[in-house]
């Protein structure tokens, strides 16, 4: 039994003529905090709402975690936006802009004309821009469902409700899942999970209504900042590799890469990221294995415990009958 | 509350804490002023001390109880198997019996856990052996009608030969009944679970063995029960053996397994389980009409064991998952070992892959 027999998830699944595998670049160090991806994917997506910890009350949407309302990915949560406040220090962000008619400063109209898809690459400054240490700095990532390359969820469904689609992203049928729950702990970023009321498992689709017609996926259109880059996966990854080595050149030493090696426990995620600290800062596992990496491994070691059993059990047997041996 | 006024001296009655810096300590009392950075970076580091998982939304009584009732079936079915061949009616009836109601009694509890039980047929419209709870389903859909023509064929006392065969048959599938779902459970990202996916089949079985012996030694008249009084003590060398190699091997992922509620479970089984299965091997010297009773308490004792610690592995696991520590620590050892072997110093290129 071979799991995982190829390294293109499309095509191990099945998916012959695919369009290229598609994925998210979440480069967290242009993120603003201001949760438009959130927003926008529970618009587009209806899902319900949900107070902390489960509490309808929105009222009680306070979890003095900095910024954070939402606490998590979940059911109910399809990107959750951290905030993170740490006593590290990072480029003093200068917000005066030279308004001047100075050649040299900047124009205003021109900028406002451009609307407010200004690209990192050619924005004034970002929070990373180095300037004199400060103390503090805050960290906002916009974290979502990796779509892994060998996805754990996708393998342990026992109804078959989690499928690869041919953009090479996981996505449960609502139809189909009866609620067993296995997807849940087998995954090992805590990304899926049941929705009460209603039994099922719920997670992420990349949009997969969107992009089958060729939309961008509702939170990276709604992403301001870009922070949020949705397209094949190979561009990405590319870009992701020169944004990196820009922002190391710059003396941003901390700056990181996350789900993008192809080599690592998962076979490279399809959702990644650019991270500014240890990835376990921001709630993500360091070095996350698919769960079902030792499967074969586990089935043996049970097919083992079972004849051990039989045997043991057996052998209590030897030693004749039960009316020989009556007293 | 603004308590300061703008004066042409500049401001008067500024509260001294408005200049504070976040997080600096001004050592009234010891106390920290200020307000404190949420997340301090660096070692064991974590979201809000939020668990990395999401928790598992399994019942304890539904999917414990569906551990313990598959390994009580499957144990039984080898019992009797083996009571069928060598003459033993009572004790072949009593667990062709146990496997029937046990096996019956986990698809209702599994059932009873699914988000939309109505659904329960969706596990058979495909074979996927990369899903343990498939195979289970499949292993059950075949497994649970043979244990019970086994059953209905004794009760009924008709069809000696169909009924010996079920019985065989059962016992063959018995087995596999028993330790699927320790595949079941370790095919998690659970650390306590998947971290133990060596020792765990053997950990299941053992307790399945010694849930079915107790069973045994209730029912049948110890003239009968010899066997199950053996397989008291062969299903606690596995069950207490395998749990012990599980908990040194895991480190410190085996934490859940030795403090808190899951922890008491756990020994509360494993001292139940050694003491029950040794009191199991001398219960036929009682003398007197007391000998009797020494059995269905001994068996009693085995069979409650047995549930401690399928409780207190499943609550463990639980308990793993709602603490990002068990998560985050393996994980990071292991990057920092494969980044000393790659003579690679660097602290973040490359963090996670
Ligand atoms: S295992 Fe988790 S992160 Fe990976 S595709 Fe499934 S839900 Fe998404
Ligand atoms: S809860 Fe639904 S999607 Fe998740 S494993 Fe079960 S059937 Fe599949």
């Amino acid at each position: 039994m071979t799991i995982h027999p190829l390294p293109d998830p499309v095509v191990a699944s099945g998916w012959t003529d695919a369009p290229p595998r598609m994925g998210f670049f979440t480069d967290t160090s242009v993120c603003i905090g201001c949760k438009a991806c959130e927003v926008a994917c529970k618009e587009w997506n209806a899902i319900p709402a949900r107070g902390t910890e489960g509490s309808s009350d929105l009222a009680q949407d306070f979890t003095a975690m900095s910024m954070d309302n939402s606490m998590g990915l979940g059911a109910d949560t399809w990107r959750h936006v951290a905030f993170i406040e740490q006593r590290k220090p990072l480029g003093i962000q200068e917000p005066g802009q030279f308004h001047g008619d100075d050649p040299s400063g900047s124009d205003v109209l021109a900028l406002a004309a451009q609307g407010s898809g200004t690209p990192p690459s050619e924005a004034g400054m970002t929070p990373t821009t180095p300037g004199p240490a400060g103390e503090f700095r805050w960290l906002m990532a916009s974290d979502v469902c990796k779509h892994c390359t060998h996805a754990a969820c996708l393998d342990v469904c026992p109804t078959g409700s989690l499928f690869r689609t041919e953009f090479g992203t996981v996505v449960v049928q609502e139809d189909i899942c009866n609620g067993c729950g296995y997807c849940v702990p087998a995954c090992p970023y805590g990304v899926i999970d049941q929705r009460p009321e209603d039994g099922r498992a719920w997670k992420c689709t990349l949009c997969y209504d969107r992009i089958s017609v060729g939309a961008e996926p509702a939170c990276a259109k709604a992403c301001p900042t870009d922070s949020i880059q949705f397209g094949p996966l190979d561009e990405l990854r590319a870009r992701a590799d020169a944004r990196l080595a820009s922002m190391h050149e710059n003396g941003v030493t901390d700056a990181r890469l996350y789900g993008r090696d192809p080599d690592d426990g998962v076979g490279g995620d399809g959702a990644f990221f650019l991270l500014l600290d240890e990835p376990e800062v921001y709630g993500l596992p360091p070095d996350p294995v698919d769960t079902t990496r030792d499967l074969a491994s586990m089935w043996r070691h049970a097919a083992t415990a079972a004849v051990t059993v039989l045997a043991g059990i057996a052998v209590t047997f030897a030693g004749g009958s039960g009316r020989r041996s009556r007293r | 509350m603004s308590t300061s006024d703008v004066t042409r001296d500049g401001l008067r009655g500024a509260h001294p804490e408005r200049e504070a810096t976040t997080g600096v300590a001004t050592g009234r009392r010891g106390r920290r002023r200020g307000e404190q950075p949420r997340v301090e970076a660096g070692a064991g580091s974590s979201y809000y001390g939020l668990p990395v998982l999401n928790q598992v939304t399994w019942e304890t009584t539904d999917i414990g109880g569906y551990l313990y009732l598959g390994g009580l079936a499957g144990a039984s079915s080898v019992l009797a198997a083996g009571a069928e061949l060598t003459d033993r009616p009572v004790l072949a009836r009593a667990t062709r019996a146990s496997a029937l109601g046990a096996v019956g009694l986990s698809l209702v509890a599994l059932i009873h856990d699914l988000g939309r039980p109505e659904r329960f047929l969706h596990m058979l419209r495909v074979a996927k052996p990369s899903s343990p709870m498939n195979v289970g389903s499949w292993l059950l859909t075949v497994y649970g009608p043979v244990a019970g023509v086994a059953a209905a064929a004794d009760i009924a006392g008709v069809l000696p030969r169909t009924r010996r065969a079920a019985t065989l048959a059962a016992a063959a599938l018995g087995p596999a009944v028993a330790s699927y779902t320790a595949v079941l459970i370790s095919d998690t990202a659970v650390p306590a679970w998947h971290d133990g996916y060596r020792e765990m089949p053997y950990l299941f079985v053992g307790s399945g063995a010694t849930a079915a012996a107790g069973l045994g030694m209730i029912a049948a008249p110890p003239y009968e029960a010899g066997p199950a009084r053996r397989t008291a003590l062969v299903g606690a060398v596995l069950e207490v053996g395998a749990g012990r190699l599980m908990q040194r091997r895991l480190g410190m992922v085996a934490e859940p397994y030795e403090h808190g509620r899951s922890g008491a479970l756990v020994r509360a089984g494993e001292i139940g389980t050694t003491v029950s299965a040794l009191a199991a091997q001398v219960v036929d010297r009682v003398p007197g009409g007391r000998g009797r009773a020494a059995a269905v308490a001994c068996g009693a004792a085995l069979m409650v064991s047995s549930a401690l610690t399928r409780f207190g592995i499943f609550l463990a696991g639980k308990a793993s998952a709602a603490d990002p520590r068990y998560t985050v620590e393996p994980q990071r050892r292991r990057l920092t070992e494969r980044r000393v072997e790659r003579g690679d110093g660097s602290g973040a290129e490359g963090a996670g892959g």
